[in-house]
């Protein structure tokens, strides 16, 4: 497949808006979880906008079917927001969706046919209990080898874990390391779903402790909660709860425009500069466990549309659904030579104050991972850091003017990397 | 044409997935061999991913193979908790590399769960066909477990 293509023509990202993550009552609905999104949406276009400019939707939506018992949710979101008759799609590709709703949506408005597109993405996942949304997600893996082998999305990237500790000797605390960082930057983000930093947990549960009568907690680093099966307890070994995203509900979406109109709407517009996607086979018949090849692939082409190297990359958002995946991602992505990330990791360069900060909105382990809601939400922090709009999280290297977004679906069977900047 | 067609055609692929689980009840793990290029498939496929040949042909693999990763879950889908598993009595889902040079997920019986740690990689491991009574009625999983 060649690598060298270019949009048709230039597009941007002009306004972005995200709900609050969390845990929303049973009667929310998925509709009104992206009316919060599409209302802080309206509010970040510096120069106002009226909603008879959107020419159409593209939403990513992993599975209202089966978490709502609703289909057909693009026209009823559009009905919501008060879009009808603009045509609209769902696109469905795992927690990819909205990453690659994204990309769709970028090359209908490079092909010439629409100049201003909306493309958000949204989960309510909360309607069901976690061994039932267990089910829910694991329905994306292999229904002949995958499941029957009782694997669960925890248990197929702790699988992943285990090959990449046995090649490069990464190590739990290594992970942990990712966790303490996750919810560093998510305790500086009022709409993540855990805005609390791993010392604050531990103040909470030593406090709630002291009050209990029982003994205080002799943790003294983070690292020390971390390892204790009590605060922490083991999901897949070597996979513990701090390790996995959560599971909430939410909505993100962004507006995305013909490069020639964006200035309508900002004069700080962030312009997409590369795109990339592929797909990859079921977890065993991959030659390597320790990497996602379709990542390595939907990077390249993002790349080389862009012009640009890893070495140009000055914040990112990865697909951290598991700490090992953050990993793993700083190393397809090419920001690190494979096994060389945990350095990188040990030495904090990747959070906020770091030289390469990732997922400094606390990433889908601390901001939450509404499938449906990811991609589109990666964006969203990109489109603010480069804006130089992220208040308490924002990041200190000099001129952010190039920020990149990968989007994994399952295992990897899909990846999605978009690139972007600011001029 | 019949008002209503069996599709027992399809049913019957020996590519196909029905075919592929009820080999399992019968002991036997089934793999496809493209002719054009030799690329080996468990389960079979019926186009070949390597050189997109369609002339596949039905393997037999022999059940040998060494671990190549695993994890011990806890936290048990609602398919293994019907079968007892939870935090208490977790198990182990791994990837097993068979000695026709093609992995494939399986459960992992007879190691120590209780310290996943020392379960070793490159482990040697024989197929063992595990058959579950479950609601949906009985089932035969692929299993592997350490040879000797």
């Amino acid at each position: 497949m060649a690598s060298n293509r270019k949009l048709g023509r230039g597009v941007a990202v002009v306004g972005a808006g995200i709900s609050k993550f969390g845990v929303y009552p049973a009667g929310v609905r998925t509709t009104d979880l992206f009316v919060e999104a599409f209302e802080d949406l309206k509010s970040s276009i510096d120069k106002g906008f009226e909603s008879e400019v959107i020419q159409a939707l593209y939403l990513g939506n992993l599975s209202s079917d089966l978490f709502e018992s609703q289909v057909h949710l693009a026209p009823a979101v559009a009905n919501r927001i008060g879009l009808v008759p603009v045509p609209t799609v769902r696109i469905e590709d795992a927690c990819a969706a909205s990453g690659v709703a994204f990309r769709e949506a970028v090359i209908a408005v490079a092909s010439g046919l629409y100049d201003v597109v909306l493309v958000g993405g949204v989960e309510k996942m909360t309607n069901l209990d976690t061994p039932q949304v267990t089910e829910v997600l694991a329905s994306a893996l292999d229904p002949d080898t995958e499941v029957p082998a009782g694997f669960t999305f925890p248990g197929i990237y702790a699988t992943m874990a285990t090959a990449h500790m046995a090649k490069y000797g990464t190590t739990e605390e290594d992970l942990m390391r990712i966790g303490i960082k996750s919810h560093y930057h998510g305790s500086l983000n009022p709409k993540a779903h855990f805005d609390v930093s791993i010392s604050d947990f531990m103040k909470k549960r030593a406090e709630s402790a002291v009050k209990k009568g029982l003994p205080e907690p002799q943790w003294h680093t983070e690292i020390d909660f971390m390892k204790d099966s009590k605060q922490n307890p083991i999901i897949a070994w070597p996979l513990r709860l701090f390790d996995c995203s959560t599971i909430c509900d939410g909505a993100s979406c962004v507006l995305v425009t013909a490069e020639e109109m964006a200035k309508d709407f900002t004069d700080k517009p962030v312009f997409v500069i590369g795109t990339g996607q592929a797909s990859d086979y079921f977890l065993a018949e991959r030659d390597d466990l320790t990497s996602i090849k379709a990542a390595k692939l939907a990077a390249k082409q993002a790349y080389d549309m862009a012009g640009i190297g890893p070495k140009d990359i000055k914040v990112a958002e990865v697909h951290d659904c598991f700490t090992i995946a953050e990993l793993i991602a700083m190393e397809d992505l090419g920001f690190y030579e494979a096994g060389k990330a945990v350095e990188a990791i040990r030495e904090k360069e990747s959070s906020i104050e770091g030289k390469l900060p990732i997922n400094t909105d606390g990433g889908l382990k601390s901001k939450g991972h509404p499938i449906g809601a990811s991609g589109t939400g990666m964006v969203v922090e990109i489109f603010k850091q480069l804006r130089e709009e992220a208040g308490a999280r924002q990041i200190k290297v000099k001129d952010p003017n190039i920020g990149l977004t990968h989007n994994v679906g399952a295992h990897g069977s899909t990846v999605v990397v978009n690139i972007f900047e600011r001029r | 044409m019949a008002l209503e067609e069996k599709f027992t055609d399809v049913a019957n692929n020996e590519f196909y997935s029905i075919a592929y689980q009820r080999a399992l009840e019968d002991r036997k793990l089934m793999g496809s061999r493209c002719r054009k290029c030799g690329h080996i498939c468990v389960p079979p496929k019926p186009i070949c991913p390597r050189c997109h040949g369609g002339e596949m042909v039905l393997e037999q693999m022999k059940g040998k193979g060494k671990l190549a990763s695993y994890t011990v879950i806890s936290v048990a889908p609602p398919l293994m908790s019907e079968e007892g598993y939870d935090r208490n009595n977790p198990y182990c889902s791994g990837i097993v590399d068979l000695e026709e040079g093609v992995k494939i997920p399986a459960r992992i019986v007879g190691v120590d769960v209780h310290e996943p740690e020392k379960i070793m990689l490159g482990m040697r491991l024989s197929a063992k066909y595990v058959d579950v009574q479950h609601k949906s009625g009985k089932k035969t999983f692929l299993a592997f477990e350490p040879e000797g």
